[in-house]
């Protein structure tokens, strides 16, 4: 090969892989997005079943239950509207606390059972997960029914 | 050779564009913020209001019925999310005898009693706003907020979102305590 | 006489205030005067660059010193001795406190600042006097930037009055000697890079970038990429062990700030071998300089505006935010500008084989520079779309996985290979009799471990240790050619350069295996219940109260044999702090070469029993000791001779 057509070839070879490296990328990042979806979102069923995502508001007081000692826990995260039941098989967070604000990361299943795989809650006392501090200040405004 | 130098001068420019797009865009999430908003009360005197006391029926709250000193001022409803993360804090603040009244904003009398009743009550007394017109001439944004009044009447600071210890004791603690010496 | 040392002691914190208001003035003067004396021609005004870095150096430690003392005075009538320590914190986390939170870990970014400072200062004699001056003019602006920072936005001395009459305690998770020592491993790395930043600056303003530049550059860009490695790798290590999970890594955006320089800094580091061995890679290298510290410089702002951690920032105040915005943007976009309309890099006749250690350094850097761009990318993408008002996403940790491991994998074949290749050209004949022992090494290394050892894992997990063994195996070979008296001594820096890639190849065995044999199980273990993890029975013999200095804790006894025989015995806690009333969870971790057996206690479920998280990680100490065996090798090539030279020659062939 003249060094001329070497280069080539090695232009294009370097542009497939780099190809290929694009692609795996974007799909990965496709895959990998978790978008947020409120308790009210889910409740009218328009966050999608069978793909991961977020939920998150404050852990309802008093929701918090165990099957029978059983390491399952349930407890329902509510926006103070409505709320969605979360089922997570795990040890929770040390912040953790019913009244408190907490994402779950999971699968909503066809029941509209939320099963969680993670659930983070705050990492200190001037922590609050950014989506549920931003919900919350949005419901900061009267909903239109109080409006009395 | 003058043109390829040129081209090669404006691929160097490429990372400044870069910049300038990251920089817009934490600009932008910057200024999302609401407690970027500055109350145009701040340094004037608290807005004069006249409103039904909340658990008294029949009788009214004004400016001269906060007793002396510097005082605190808590807008909240019972449908407000936020106001409930911050209870249990304001909570605390009552027992310690803080100087704080509520402005219950924007709600249902009966469901504002029911709320306080299910998870007490840390204010010394509490305007019923119900039509928001007071909320209007204290500027609110959303509930909860809390506003900072000093002992001569003076709005000195306004806390956008639940209040908490770290916000109390950095921006109210100092003028409450300064104020009552 | 009394009177007069009480005045002054209660005068403390004023007292640390001053010296950063006169730090700043030190500081203006070391921007302005070596600047302009290097613009002018002026000697005298270059040379007042020297006592301007060391008296900021004296007053900033005066204020760093004045903040120490009032933590250990326990004076909390100042707020943020009250808000961040308590009557019970232990002496030496009271002093770790300082920089437990937002306004004294700047105090301390800006003390580390002007060490680095005054230490270009006083190493820097062999340099022509215009570069000098204007590099510690560069790193004065810098300085200007941070003094003011702390001055409008964050002063740590502000009083509380009246004062209170105990703290509200430093943060529990923050109570922990590797914490302790954390942040100014890493702050020595991030501002470290500050060195580089500023010699890439002064560069560009002289219009001249040679190959003496880079080699006076280098050795400052090893020392800060040495401490960074070390202080991410004992960041990951505090992670793993304190906040009780086992996580070693968790792509948080935090984290990602600190490994983005660290993966521009490793490039730079490459790039500046080049550039001093054959004056190439000039442009690279300048905008690697400038990317580095820009990317530290963009952590911080992400860590302390508040924009990350939440849009309405609790306790942050966007002041800050605005500030730090502010100033990246002025700095970085000088910067920028400057690289872009002033073409300095040599522009050398010289070129190189497609077979030789350019090549492969080339390959290095571009494989380095693709990672960062992606981690930067999963980084700011989720914000860019948050303030586009598009939606709340978040990205997951596959994701980044992903697309570290694409370039990392090739990139580590070629460490092994390139190591051996020549300059300019290799004699490929020759190259390929040195790496046949190595790669035999390697392939057989991952076939024993895997028939011996862990078992078949994946095709993956076969390539990503054979990756790490290669390059173990490849950077050990001179070494062990020079014991074995088949091959010369390896010089100082060559030996720094084998270590440190040791270290990259230990890291990668370890994430590698962990990754694949690591198990997690999440349980409910009821006293005296048996629990088989990976070979091992883990049995909850009983819980017990215990109670530390400042904390309550319910610590369970677990007792671990194999086999029937007692391994060991861990104590996992779960402990609440008094003042702050948190809980925290504090692991229980048997260390070992082979693996860590780690119990971590959940939750009371009733009947006796516990939720519990068991897990047995193979090789996680290595990931560590990888990046300790890094730093090591960066010490090493710093000590080289060649950096020491008073008047280094021109040229070496």
């Amino acid at each position: 090969m003249t060094p001329r057509r070497r280069r080539m070839v090695a232009v294009i070879g370097g542009l497939v892989c780099l190809a290929a490296a694009a692609a795996l990328v974007l799909t990965a990042f496709e895959q990998n997005m978790l978008y947020f979806y409120t308790p009210t979102q889910i409740a009218s069923g328009e966050a999608p079943e069978g793909r991961r995502l977020r939920v998150g508001g404050l852990v309802e007081r008093g929701s918090v239950r165990r099957l029978s000692g059983a390491l399952e826990v349930r407890f329902d995260v509510t926006d103070l509207d409505r709320s969605v039941t979360v089922a997570y098989a795990g040890v929770l967070p040390d912040l953790f606390r019913e009244g408190q604000g907490v994402v779950a990361h999971g699968w909503l299943g066809a029941d509209g059972l939320f099963e969680a795989d993670e659930v983070l809650a705050r990492h200190d006392e001037n922590y609050m997960p950014p989506e549920v501090a931003e919900m919350l200040e949005e419901k900061g405004h009267p909903p239109d029914a109080s409006l009395r | 050779m003058s043109s390829g130098r040129r081209r090669v001068r404006w691929i160097l420019l490429l990372p400044c564009a870069a910049l300038a797009v990251m920089v817009y865009f934490f600009g932008v999430s910057l200024g999302r913020d609401p407690g970027l908003v500055p109350s145009p009360l701040i340094g004037r005197a608290a807005p004069e209001f006249s409103l039904p006391e909340l658990l008294a029926p029949g009788s009214v709250f004004s400016l001269q019925d906060v007793e002396e000193g510097p005082w605190m001022l808590n807008i909240w409803a019972s449908w407000c999310s936020g106001c409930i993360v911050e209870h249990e804090f304001l909570m605390a603040l009552g027992r310690a005898g803080a100087p704080l009244y509520g402005l219950n904003w924007k709600d249902a009398p009966a469901d504002a009693r029911e709320w306080l009743q299910l998870r007490g009550n840390p204010y010394r007394a509490i305007a019923v706003d119900a039509n928001g017109r007071a909320g209007i001439d204290w500027g609110v944004y959303g509930a909860p907020e809390t506003f900072l009044i000093d002992a001569k009447g003076i709005v000195r600071y306004r806390h956008v979102g639940p209040l908490d210890e770290a916000v109390f004791s950095q921006a109210f603690l100092p003028v409450l305590e300064g104020g009552a010496q | 006489m009394q009177d007069r040392t009480l005045g002054l002691i209660s005068m403390i914190p004023e007292i640390g205030q001053i010296s950063l208001a006169l730090a700043l003035c030190l500081a203006a003067a070391l921007a302005v005067f070596p600047l302009a004396g290097a613009h002018a021609g002026n000697v005298r005004w270059m040379e007042a660059g020297r006592p301007c870095a060391l008296g900021m150096l004296a007053f900033v430690a005066l204020a760093f010193a004045m903040l120490a003392v009032s933590f250990l005075r326990h004076d909390f009538s100042v707020q943020y001795v009250a808000l961040h320590s308590n009557l019970k914190l232990p002496a030496m986390y009271r002093f770790a406190a300082i920089w437990g939170a937002h306004e004294g870990s700047l105090v301390l970014w800006q003390l580390i600042l002007s060490s680095w400072t005054a230490a270009v200062a006083l190493a820097s004699r062999s340099l022509p006097p215009t570069l000098r001056a204007r590099v510690l003019g560069v790193l004065g602006l810098i300085s200007i930037g941070f003094l003011l920072f702390i001055l409008l936005t964050s002063n740590p001395f502000l009083r509380l009055f009246p004062a209170a009459a105990d703290g509200a305690d430093l943060n529990p998770l923050l109570q922990d000697p590797a914490l302790a020592i954390h942040p100014p491993l890493l702050y020595m790395g991030y501002v470290g890079l500050a060195v580089p930043f500023a010699f890439a600056i002064a560069a560009l303003l002289g219009g001249r970038l040679d190959r003496r530049w880079a080699r006076w550059t280098r050795p400052w860009t090893t020392a800060a990429w040495m401490f960074l490695t070390v202080g991410i790798a004992l960041g990951s290590w505090w992670a793993y062990y304190e906040l009780g999970w086992g996580g070693w890594w968790f792509w948080d955006p935090v984290e990602n700030a600190s490994f983005m320089p660290w993966l521009a800094g490793t490039a730079l580091i490459h790039t500046l071998a080049v550039t001093e061995r054959r004056g190439l890679f000039g442009n690279t290298t300048l905008l690697l300089a400038i990317a580095a510290f820009g990317l530290s410089l963009l952590g911080t702002f992400l860590v302390r505006s508040g924009v990350l951690v939440s849009v309405h920032a609790f306790a942050s105040d966007p002041a800050r935010g605005l500030f730090i915005l502010v100033f990246l943007a002025i700095v970085m976009g000088g910067a920028l500008l400057l690289y872009a309309f002033r073409n300095v890099a040599a522009n050398p006749q010289t070129g190189f084989k497609l077979v030789s250690r350019e090549s492969a350094l080339l390959v290095n850097t571009v494989l380095l520079s693709a990672a960062t761009v992606l981690v930067l990318f999963g980084t700011l993408y989720p914000l860019a779309l948050d303030a586009l008002d598009m939606g709340k996403i978040s990205v997951g940790p596959p994701y980044f996985n992903l697309v570290f491991i694409l370039p990392m994998l090739p990139l580590l074949l070629v460490v092994g290979a390139g190591m051996h290749a020549s300059w300019k050209a290799t004699n490929t004949a020759a190259w390929g009799r040195k790496l046949r022992v190595p790669a035999a090494v390697a392939i057989l290394g991952v076939i024993v471990l895997t028939a011996a050892a862990y078992g078949f894992a994946g095709i993956l997990t076969g390539i990503g240790m054979l990756a790490g063994l290669w390059v173990i195996a490849a950077a050990l070979r001179d070494p062990v050619a020079w014991l074995l008296r088949r091959g010369p001594r390896p010089g100082r820096s060559a030996w720094g350069m084998q270590l440190a890639h040791c270290g990259l190849g230990v890291t990668t065995l370890g994430i590698v295996v962990v990754s694949a044999w690591g198990v997690e199980t999440d349980r409910r273990l009821a006293l005296g219940e048996n629990l088989e993890v990976s070979g091992y029975e883990f049995q909850l013999e009983r819980i017990e109260e215990v109670e530390g200095p400042n904390y309550q804790a319910a610590q369970g006894v677990v007792r671990v044999s194999r086999n029937g025989r007692p391994v060991t015995t861990l104590y996992p806690q779960k402990r609440v702090y008094e003042v702050q009333q948190s809980p925290m969870t504090e692991a229980g971790i048997d260390a070992g070469w082979r693996h860590d057996l780690f119990v971590a206690l959940g939750e009371p479920l009733g009947e006796e029993a516990w939720s519990v998280r068991v897990q047995v990680k193979p090789l996680v100490r290595f990931i560590w000791l990888g990046a300790l065996i890094m730093g090591l090798g960066g010490l090493l090539a710093i000590s080289d001779r060649r950096y020491r030279m008073a008047s280094p020659k021109e040229d070496e062939s």
